[in-house]
């Protein structure tokens, strides 16, 4: 039976279904509604939810609860995400599993309150310091939103590494029909060799640490978590094509976006125009290669690049299709929203 | 069939949750359907919206550029939106506190005196739901028996209310079906 639930709601849900017993934040409006629902739904799966006192402390608990082996998460928007990038690097250095969402929020600086994608280069290409990545997905829909946050803890176990979700105001505060997946049985869960939960003792101890003095051992860790992207990028990579078949112009976005630009195409098609729409559904690994070969049909005449933002994901796009075909940009800003009839606009005016 | 709806009122007159009602009747009846809101620094007082899309299909944008259907609860929120209208569209016109008239001729405008019928009803904080009856009455968008479902099922942890609020409903759908 399908339910009618917020975005924010929802991926609260999908996160204690697949197994998170462990939340810990700061609340930033738009995604209050995350912490608000575990705080009351955290402890009937005898879970923990703390409200932190900053946002520091709260990805810094996630780095010690994930480091005792527990499936540990954090939600935020923009100027929290900032405040934890430090932590992330740290949980990143130190190979641990955690989940982290981000509905997204105008920006530089406190920004607005209302949706946004400005956070792309932050999320992607590593916000914090040293050589490092996540798992990122820009889910479009509710549902989608929720599937990819019940396996979220999953791909997070198997790669030693954080899942962001990159969200925006919009999936946060929408509500819309979703099926509930069944939850996850925590026995069922891989074990966790390297948790420091108690069990390793003398020569056995388990060590969580992020610090690497001697040149040669950090590189061999640096070398490690890259071979662990290389495996992403073959097994995790994702995403949709929408009429891009015989599609003269290829418009490419992601999350909330998509789903604007998917009514365009829908109304330009009425129209006679051969558009189509390319929606990359993880931001990284970037499908860079499905984008590429869509580049090579000859059909496609240009680019459409459609975001939240002046222009981030667009220099992905630039990347893949490297220069067959021009990448034009599109975007709005400042918590503004285009409409389907602003794409249409552009997409016509050539 | 596709229905954009948008729904614009100040803070505390049940703009979102009349946009809710349409949303659960929707799921019930087997519909797809997105309720997006406007959110942010609004209070009671302030302006409030909501867009509804109501589909056969997976709904794509739920950015409502041109609705099928404005309800407008006040008189700023009437003149935000009246121009976006579809031609052929509906507008519901709360006439308590919109005195004026709507001055487009090509779409239907249907005026209720929401506050005075929330009374006859019996609960003045009911106008909503009378505008709610108002716009089935009108779209016969689902099955009476449904969205009155909906009413019962959404009021449940207080019983009390139900009476009023079908008593609304009825009062707005029979005011907009003649």
């Amino acid at each position: 039976m399908k339910k009618l639930m917020k975005g924010n709601e929802a991926v609260a849900e999908a996160a204690i279904r697949g197994g998170c017993r462990a939340f810990f934040g700061y609340p930033i409006t738009p995604q209050n509604e995350i912490p608000e629902y575990l705080s009351r739904r955290l402890p009937e799966v005898g879970g923990v939810f703390i409200q932190a006192e900053s946002e520091v402390s709260a990805i810094n608990m996630v780095y010690g609860a994930a480091g005792s082996g527990v499936r540990a998460m954090t939600s935020s928007s923009s100027p929290g995400i900032s405040l934890k990038q430090e932590g992330i690097s740290y949980i990143c250095g130190a190979e641990l599993p955690c989940v982290i969402v981000n509905m997204v929020r105008g920006g530089p600086g406190l920004g607005g309150i209302q949706p946004a994608q400005s956070d792309y280069f932050q999320a992607v290409k590593g916000g914090g310091h040293g050589d490092y990545h996540m798992l990122v997905y820009g889910p479009h829909t509710v549902q989608e939103a929720v599937d990819i946050m019940y396996d979220a803890f999953d791909k997070a176990d198997e790669y030693r590494l954080p899942v962001m979700i990159l969200g925006d105001g919009m999936i946060g505060q929408i509500m819309e029909a979703v099926e509930l997946p069944e939850m996850k049985d925590p026995a069922s869960f891989p074990k966790k060799p390297w948790a420091c939960d108690g069990k390793g003792v003398g020569k056995d101890r388990r060590i969580i640490n992020s610090l690497y003095i001697e040149p040669d051992a950090l590189e061999e860790v640096n070398h490690r978590l890259f071979d662990r992207y290389e495996l992403l990028k073959e097994r995790e990579t994702r995403y949709e094509e929408y009429m891009t078949e015989d599609a003269e112009t290829v418009i490419v976005a992601y999350g909330t976006v998509a789903r604007i630009a998917k009514s365009a195409v829908n109304e330009l098609r009425a129209r006679g125009r051969k558009v189509g729409l390319f929606r990359p559904i993880t931001l990284y690994p970037y499908p860079e290669k499905a984008l590429n070969d869509v580049a090579k049909e000859a059909s496609v005449r240009r680019f459409v690049t459609i975001e939240l933002s002046m222009g981030q994901m667009v220099e992905d796009v630039r990347l893949a299709v490297n220069g067959l075909k021009p990448v034009e940009f599109f975007g709005r800003t400042g918590g503004n929203v285009m409409t389907p009839d602003d794409i249409v606009a552009y997409i016509e005016k050539e | 069939m596709e229905e954009k709806i948008i729904i614009a009122g100040f803070g505390g007159q049940g703009v979102l949750s009349l946009g809710q009602f349409i949303a659960y009747a929707a799921i019930a009846d087997g519909k797809e359907v997105t309720w997006l809101p406007s959110y942010g620094p609004e209070m009671r007082g302030g302006t409030s919206n909501c867009s509804v899309v109501v589909s056969d299909k997976q709904v794509a944008s739920p950015i409502v550029a041109r609705p099928d259907c404005l309800i407008a609860m006040n008189k700023p929120s009437l003149y935000k939106f009246v121009n976006r209208v579809k031609p052929g569209g509906t507008i519901i016109v709360n006439s308590s506190l919109i005195p004026d008239k709507v001055e487009r001729e090509d779409v239907k405008v249907v005026y209720i005196d929401a506050q005075e019928m929330a009374l006859e009803a019996g609960n003045a904080r009911t106008a909503n739901i009378v505008v709610l009856g108002a716009y089935m009455g009108i779209s016969k968008l689902f099955p009476v028996g449904t969205i009155k479902k909906t009413i019962e099922d959404k009021f449940a942890s207080k019983p009390k209310v139900i009476p009023a609020n079908l008593k609304a409903f009825d009062i707005g759908y029979a005011s907009a079906s003649e």
